[in-house]
């Protein structure tokens, strides 16, 4: 019972920091709209090319998003002390680290879910793709984020650890990128995406179960 | 369970031939120490002879590198949690976030805590914060922010302070109100480790001394 007090309350208390800090927030919603957006531009009058490529596109750009978010998860925690806190409470840290994922996910992932079907239609997604774009975002973006937090947690004792949490991180992520993309490009054909789908939420799930305890243990690690 | 079992013998803090070693250089070796309900252990020596560190490792941010620290016999290591729910730290960073409230500041260390007899009214007049619930903490002065991280060990129910320097950036009479509070503390059975650079003015209470420079 105090444990689930414990989870709510650091998820409402990241979730008002975001909103007394939402110029910052928003710089992630911001990218992913200025990179797709920016694309028509670059390749010029070709419609059928851009939704070709639309799904790779979007997906490229969510990804890029997601990674440029991923240090707010733990750095501010980390510079005040209050991660120290964190580590040294009554409950177990894995599952206040899901909350912080979760307020990190609601905070970012879930406004490129809800942009993302405009986007698409922006660059000339057919229709009946939407609604598997939407879902394999909503399927991916929160693995993202549970991947991205074992990378943060393990990155942010250091000074400059930007660059090696793009290169720890991003090989992992490929594997989402490539099964997000493709459910959104077969749906595009009108191909069939259910195998594609399974295995992103086969990601999602393995995602929660594991990153977690990772997490945490890369905090201890980087606390010590 | 171990707190619905009465307990045999009083909690105490014991730490075994420990060593800690930072950036390739031993900070000291073979450390022991104990201590008891109602006691206080004041960890002394100059700068970079490894209070902090000390510190983190009784806390169990960090480990030991080698030796091993017992919490009524158990290693803190595998009580984990267990442990942690009667640790209150208070380090060189307030851990403030300056974008709550000193009320919702204070909440939180409820939530991730244990909680205390002191309502958060309460803890806040005891640090002479009273008035302050809805002010943000980015608008408190230093000593301010550091009144408010000690109000935390007032809002948790934790039997071992752990203090890192309480006395950084408060002036003379914040100095005397943290002091009030840490004699208050110890002498209802409470435990407390501190480094601390002044000389620290707590009467009829048992000081355990540990010089790290020696």
């Amino acid at each position: 019972m105090s444990l689930l007090r414990a989870f709510l309350a650091l998820l409402r208390r990241d979730l008002v920091i975001a909103f007394r800090r939402r110029s910052e927030m928003v710089n992630p919603l911001l990218f992913f709209v200025l990179v797709t957006s920016l694309f028509p531009l670059a390749v010029g009058s070709q419609p059928k090319l851009l939704s070709l490529m639309a799904p790779g596109v979007v997906w490229v750009a969510a990804l890029l998003a997601a990674l440029l978010s991923l240090d707010t998860i733990f750095r501010s925690d980390f510079e005040d002390g209050t991660l120290e806190q964190l580590l040294l409470s009554a409950h177990p840290v894995s599952v206040l680290v899901i909350a912080k994922v979760l307020a990190h996910w609601l905070i970012t992932g879930l406004p490129l879910l809800l942009v993302a079907p405009v986007l698409g239609n922006f660059l000339g997604l057919p229709s009946q793709a939407m609604g598997t774009l939407m879902l394999s975002l909503a399927f991916g973006t929160p693995a993202l984020s549970l991947i991205g937090a074992i990378g943060v947690a393990l990155t942010v004792g250091l000074r400059k650890g930007g660059v090696i949490l793009s290169l720890l991180v991003l090989p992992l992520y490929v594997p989402i990128l490539i099964f997000g993309a493709g459910a959104v490009g077969n749906a595009a054909m009108g191909i069939d995406a259910t195998a594609q789908m399974y295995i992103m939420s086969a990601f999602l799930i393995l995602s929660l179960t594991l990153s977690p305890i990772a997490t945490a243990a890369a905090l201890r690690v980087s606390l010590s | 369970m171990p707190d619905a079992a009465p307990h045999s013998q009083a909690p105490r803090l014991d730490g075994r031939g420990l060593s800690c070693v930072r950036d390739d250089r031993v900070l000291f070796t073979g450390l022991d120490f104990g201590l008891g309900t109602g006691e206080a252990l004041l960890i002394e020596g100059r700068n970079g002879t490894g209070k902090t560190t000390l510190l983190r490792a009784i806390c169990g941010i960090r480990r030991a590198e080698e030796g091993v620290i017992l919490w009524s016999g158990e290693s803190i290591e595998r009580l984990g949690p267990d442990y942690h729910r009667h640790v209150a730290y208070v380090g060189h960073n307030d851990g403030v976030k300056r974008e709550l409230t000193v009320e919702e500041n204070l909440r939180m260390a409820c939530a991730l805590g244990t909680e205390g007899a002191l309502s958060i009214t309460e803890a806040l007049r005891r640090v002479h914060l009273a008035g302050f619930e809805d002010v943000v903490a980015s608008n408190l002065s230093a000593g301010q922010r550091r009144r408010l991280a000690l109000a935390r060990l007032l809002v948790t129910d934790s039997l071992l302070w752990v203090l890192d320097e309480p006395f950084t950036s408060l002036d003379r009479h914040g100095i005397g109100v943290v002091e009030d509070l840490m004699q208050a503390h110890v002498a209802g059975g409470g435990m407390l480790v501190m480094t601390s650079h002044h000389e620290v003015a707590m009467h009829r209470t048992a000081i355990h001394r540990i010089d790290l420079s020696a």
